[in-house]
């Protein structure tokens, strides 16, 4: 069976260099379009961009120490729910 | 009579009853037509009250149309149409004609103009629901099931409270617009919230949607959680209370289902989150954000119906739910693949697609009130969407690692109903007009301005950046994470041991106590039956007549006295 082409890890590295092509378009793009920010902080360059990946950090880090203290393994309620 | 024959829910719930009688082709004809019928008469009826009728001496008028109730109507007719024809092959007999009664109720609540129709149908759909759930017909969706419906009747009897309050303190039956100022409206808004999947009870919503079948998630995931967004709306606008609690369901939303491993379960947490977001809407209040708020709920059902069907495919090609066992299907699967990866750009409100359009309208209600906080707190949430079900969802089920599964896509019923889904989610982000013509105030907003399209492509690409370089962190486990059902799942039956092994604790030592006293009676009594005994000794008469005469005379002090 031919391999897809999404199996090719040439074609992975190449779909990699694309999406840092598009992200790095989309914040040197701030130079072409005006914005017009509601907020004082939204004036800061790029803001979207590092806000948004901040966020998104932030998120994962909050996740990692909720599991620290909640994860339990997934059959956990087993026992208790089907007596 | 024949009217109420003309109301859409109850054409739905009347021919929910017909379903089990039909066979084949008719069957499927009736599931297509009812919900299509129901869709023409919500468009047939005129605005205002329409139904009306005297009950216990209070004014019902189960059919109230105006442009919200009719903009909910609409979308659960089609909801209920693209669902039927997804759920045409369901194997269960029970759960299409639970399905539809569970819809028409739905209906039944948005088109209803007075709180005791709401609540008749509130507890209908309560019913629905819960049989959609049963008829998965596996242990876990019966423990489940059971769950959920002690929760929602929890709700409902706090709604019943509050209505009952609220009609006895008004003399009117009407729903009409409230405040949370007494007690009775407290009530009302906190049964409209359970039903939300608000804090602290949101769990009832990721406990029990992913029990459902294959099928009956699509349907779960549309009705419930979306009228209560209706009430609220029509209810307690610009309430201030309700922007925390939309704030809090967003960020609970993400940051559970970035843990979660079960990919039904992704969406189930997902839900709230994007609920959050219209709840937050509502609270903001302003003819803006209500819109915004109506609208992401319509276009919401359409996306996350399509991102479950997606999902349901999955599960009833391969049994199998855990994104730790997936991997791999775009392989075989590029219908579904496709699909999903469509609805995962909307509910990430990517340009183009129809979450850009009205959700969008809730940020820009925000940064016009001022609102600086809730508006930063609204775009991290979008870009935290992006990471919990945009990106998370086709990526762990479809790509990721080769499980080295290759199940085929689903049947034709099941491809065109996710087809028509895709289909809506991009002509809505592409015609937005269309939309903002169903919407209750006139809308005064343009999407797609270059600023807008630009800033949102950065908040969502670098999202997507953040998901790629910090996935070491969110792979998957086999774990599950607590959440307060634990409350009701582990404390309250451990405390509920507890205090029956102490009540039997003390119930033996009772019983040992009192046979120990028993039996030192039995010998004492035994001691005194002997021939020279207490109770075995023959006495004078005289005293047997003094001791009768000191019972008389006491019995006369007592009647005296009284």
């Amino acid at each position: 069976m031919q391999k897809h082409w999404l199996d090719q890890p040439r074609n992975v590295r190449l779909l990699w260099r694309a999406f840092l092509g598009v992200l790095v378009a989309t914040v040197l793009a701030e130079f072409l379009v005006h914005l017009h920010p509601h907020f004082e902080i939204e004036s800061l360059f790029a803001f979207h961009a590092w806000y948004g990946f901040l966020a998104c950090a932030l998120m994962i880090i909050v996740a990692r120490v909720l599991a620290f203290l909640l994860k339990r393994r997934d059959s956990y309620y087993d026992r208790s729910d089907h007596d | 009579m024949i009217e109420w024959l003309a109301h859409p829910g109850l054409v739905l719930l009347l021919g929910a009853m017909l379903l089990p009688f039909l066979r084949a082709r008719a069957r499927a004809a009736a599931v297509l037509v009812l919900p299509l019928l129901a869709l023409i008469l919500v468009w047939r009826l005129p605005d205002g009250a329409g139904l009306s009728a005297q009950w216990l001496g209070y004014q019902l008028t189960p059919i109230s149309l105006d442009k919200l109730s009719r903009l909910f109507a609409t979308i659960f007719s089609i909801m209920a149409f693209a669902g039927g024809l997804f759920a045409l092959a369901q194997p269960s007999r029970l759960e299409l004609p639970a399905a539809y009664l569970y819809a028409g109720a739905a209906i039944g609540v948005v088109l209803a103009g007075d709180l005791i129709s709401v609540f008749v149908f509130w507890e209908l759909m309560a019913v629905g629901s819960t049989l959609v759930l049963w008829s998965a017909g596996t242990a876990a969706a019966w423990a489940a099931s059971r769950r959920y419906m002690m929760i929602h009747l929890l709700g409902g009897v706090i709604l019943f409270a509050g209505i009952s309050g609220h009609v006895l303190g008004t003399g009117d039956t009407a729903f009409v617009r409230m405040a949370p100022d007494s007690i009775a409206h407290w009530l009302i808004l906190i049964g409209f919230l359970v039903n939300a999947g608000a804090p602290p009870l949101s769990a009832w919503l990721p406990d029990a949607y992913p029990e459902a079948s294959w099928s009956g998630t699509v349907f779960l995931s549309a009705f419930t959680t979306k009228t209560a967004v209706y009430v609220l709306l029509r209810g307690f606008p610009g309430t201030e209370f309700l922007i925390w609690v939309g704030l809090f369901m967003v960020f609970y939303g993400i940051v559970y289902a970035l843990l979660e491993n079960d990919m039904r379960r992704i969406l189930a947490y997902s839900i709230v989150n994007q609920v959050g977001f219209m709840i937050a809407g509502i609270g903001i209040g302003t003819e803006m954000a209500l819109n915004g708020a109506a609208a992401h709920a319509f276009t919401h059902i359409i996306y996350k119906g399509l991102l479950l069907m997606s999902a349901g495919s999955v599960l009833f090609a391969t049994g199998k739910r855990k994104c730790s066992e997936l991997g791999g299907l775009f392989h075989s699967m590029p219908a579904a693949t496709i699909c999903g990866i469509i609805g995962a750009l909307a509910i990430s409100s990517f340009p183009l697609t129809s979450g850009f359009v009205s959700k969008s309208m809730v940020s820009q209600a925000a940064a016009d009130g001022h609102l600086t906080w809730v508006w930063l707190a609204l775009a991290a949430a979008s870009a935290g969407v992006f990471l919990h079900a945009g990106i998370k969802f086709p990526w762990f089920v479809f790509f990721q690692k080769d499980s080295g599964l290759r199940p085929a896509d689903p049947p034709a019923n099941m491809r065109w109903a996710m087809y028509g889904f895709s289909f809506l989610c991009l002509a809505i982000g592409v015609w937005p007009e269309a939309l903002y013509r169903l919407l209750p105030h006139a809308v005064a907003y343009e999407p797609y301005t270059a600023a807008h399209v630009l800033t949102q492509l950065q908040l969502l690409l670098f999202s997507g950046l953040a998901f790629f370089v910090m996935l070491p962190w969110l792979k998957r486990t086999l774990t599950i994470t607590l959440d307060t059902d634990w409350v009701y799942r582990v404390f309250l039956p451990a405390l509920a041991m507890a205090a029956g092994r102490g009540i039997g604790g003390i119930q033996k030592g009772m019983l040992r106590g009192g046979a120990a006293i028993g039996a030192r009676l039995s010998i004492a009594i035994r001691r005194h039956q002997r021939a020279d005994g207490f109770l075995m000794r023959s006495r004078p008469t005289s005293v047997m007549a003094f001791w009768a005469m000191l019972v008389l005379l006491a019995y006369l002090i007592v009647n005296y006295i009284q």
